[in-house]
């Protein structure tokens, strides 16, 4: 509807079809090939393999995804729960006050997470909470740092929750623990179905703050990738990151089916 | 990611006040509503405590470190000490001038891309949308994890010494933001009345003009929230410059990593996260406020 002459529009799309190829799918493509390759010399990889799966699947890798999917699990749902309920009260406050709660849940983007793992170290290495080299370490920065997106999903969520289903609820007679549970609570199943995903993504993505703190015995899988790309096995270390991949567009394709029988309720 | 954060901020809709009482009603009186506000702030009270036991008590330890060198003692040392040095400030330049240009570079990129999924659709263009959803949720190292094939000392291209080069970081860093900005920018075209773009096309207007003059002025909003976002993100990218292994390019979250992790130089390491808190904080709070008079 912009560009009306079909020659201008064949052009428009040639040159949005090369930078979207280049710059989003080769990244993903070169990572997928090199997976299956021992050598990479000229414009194709050699020495076809599926060795590295092997490697990338078993002993320490395994290890590894098992590690990310629990860190992944259980800080996404104590996120959830503390940034739902966080966004529940914040809804009740004066808006002054739901201003603050809001600003004060949303610091953690803000602040890098290297820092944020830097802080966790710093007070969780002395009493009287000594979490450092246990994997709580790990579990309670990945918390922090997807509380933020979790609440902030949430809470935009509920404002555009109409105010008169909870309202109607509650004029016939049904008790504000009753209204949550069975009015507002199924409303939001579906953003925070929504939430999870993004929760869970971010938390087995997770990098800066994980190098900072992470024990030897609880290395998640974006570690285990540095350490092999940090010695040179680039190729195992793609195979790593391509499990990885699979790992998260799983999960996600499972978070998701629950949200679409959510939202047919 | 960036759309929940856009959404919250420019796209809520005003929450629909309550139908005033009937006129056989009585209204409400004051002094009901004090205890509920109570009850309200007590319910608020256990997440504030989670977040304060768990970020912001870590956080001000940080603070207090930063103040204690190692010779003991409580001093403003640390930070003169960085302040001082060399390295810092290089990182705090590389920082700064990183994070500008690739927002830059974003927000042109992803301003184009978005303007033809947009509004030169082909099929497929849903398709692609879909696929940018996919690629945020990856992590930010795959784009540089790819780079080291694509100019790594034995790879298609072939020049090692690129990846080492901040241009090699700013590559990495637009390549993995730009979607960042096309989220809020395609959800902020979905809403414009394309009436809008057939009116002005038939009035004798051309592409350029329509955009610079239509669509532009509306897409402002998204692209000043997508953009100071991913000015905010690319301040604290880490991945990515990790991944480069180059020993040229530090950053200030980078600086953080070495000074504690290599070197154990805590209140170094704690002061440098101090600085780039505020930094980052504040760019940040800056972004809440623009997006809010934006969308406002």
């Amino acid at each position: 509807m912009l560009v009306h002459s079909r020659k201008a529009r064949w052009a428009v799309w040639a040159v949005f079809l090369v930078l979207f190829l280049l710059l989003f799918a080769l990244p993903l493509l070169v990572v997928l090939g090199a997976s299956f390759a021992t050598h990479w010399s000229g414009v194709l990889p050699s020495g076809m393999t599926t060795a590295n799966y092997r490697v990338a699947t078993r002993g320490e890798a395994l290890e590894a995804l098992t590690t990310s999917l629990v860190t992944a699990a259980v800080a996404s749902l104590l996120a959830l729960t503390v940034g739902t309920w966080a966004a529940l009260a914040g809804a009740a406050l004066r808006k002054r006050y739901r201003r603050l709660l809001d600003a004060l849940f949303v610091l953690p983007v803000a602040v890098p997470s290297v820092v944020v793992g830097l802080s966790v170290l710093v007070a969780f290495s002395q009493p009287p909470l000594l979490l450092n080299g246990t994997r709580w370490i790990v579990i309670v920065a990945h918390t922090v740092l997807v509380t933020a997106f979790a609440h902030q999903s949430v809470s935009a969520a509920l404002a555009r929750l109409d105010p008169a289903f909870e309202q109607a609820a509650a004029s016939l007679g049904a008790r504000p623990s009753y209204v949550l549970l069975r009015v507002r609570l199924p409303l939001l199943l579906p953003s925070l179905t929504a939430a999870a995903g993004l929760c869970l993504a971010l938390s087995m993505g997770e990098l800066s703050a994980t190098m900072m703190l992470y024990p030897p015995d609880w290395t998640p899988l974006p570690v285990l990738i540095y350490a092999a790309t940090d010695r040179g096995a680039l190729f195992t270390g793609s195979a790593v990151a391509v499990v990885l991949m699979a790992a998260t567009l799983l999960v996600l394709l499972a978070v998701s089916r629950v949200r679409t029988r959510a939202s047919y309720r | 990611m960036a759309a929940d954060l856009v959404t919250r901020t420019v796209g809520t809709l005003p929450r629909t006040t309550p139908a005033s009482p009937g006129p056989g009603k009585v209204p409400e009186a004051p002094r009901n509503t004090r205890p509920r506000r109570w009850g309200a702030a007590l319910w608020a009270l256990p997440p504030v405590l989670a977040l304060g036991l768990f970020f912001l008590y870590p956080l001000a330890l940080v603070v207090r470190q930063s103040l204690q060198p190692d010779t003991g003692g409580t001093s403003l040392r640390p930070y003169a000490d960085i302040f001082a040095s060399e390295a810092f400030r290089h990182a705090l330049w590389t920082t700064v001038w990183l994070a500008s240009a690739s927002t830059a570079g974003c927000l042109v990129l992803g301003f184009l891309l978005a303007l033809v999924i947009a509004f030169v659709p082909f099929p497929g263009a849903k398709a692609v949308a879909r696929f940018i959803d996919v690629y945020l949720s990856f992590p930010s190292f795959l784009i540089t994890l790819a780079l080291l094939f694509v100019y790594g000392t034995t790879g298609i291209v072939g020049s090692f010494q690129f990846l080492t080069t901040p241009w090699g970081v700013l590559l990495a860093e637009v390549t993995y933001f730009t979607p960042f900005v096309m989220r809020p920018l395609l959800a902020a075209f979905g809403q414009l009345d394309t009436a809008q773009l057939e009116a002005a096309g038939s009035l004798g207007a051309r592409a350029p003009r329509i955009v610079r003059q239509v669509i532009l002025p509306e897409a402002l909003p998204a692209l000043a929230a997508g953009g100071s976002l991913v000015l905010v993100l690319c301040l604290n990218e880490f991945g990515i410059v990790l991944f480069t292994g180059a020993k040229g390019v530090t950053t200030l979250p980078m600086l953080v990593y070495s000074k504690a992790i290599l070197e154990s130089d805590y209140p170094g390491a704690c002061a440098v996260a101090v600085v780039n808190v505020l930094i980052s904080v504040g760019l940040y709070g800056l972004y809440r406020v623009v997006s809010r008079r934006a969308g406002a």
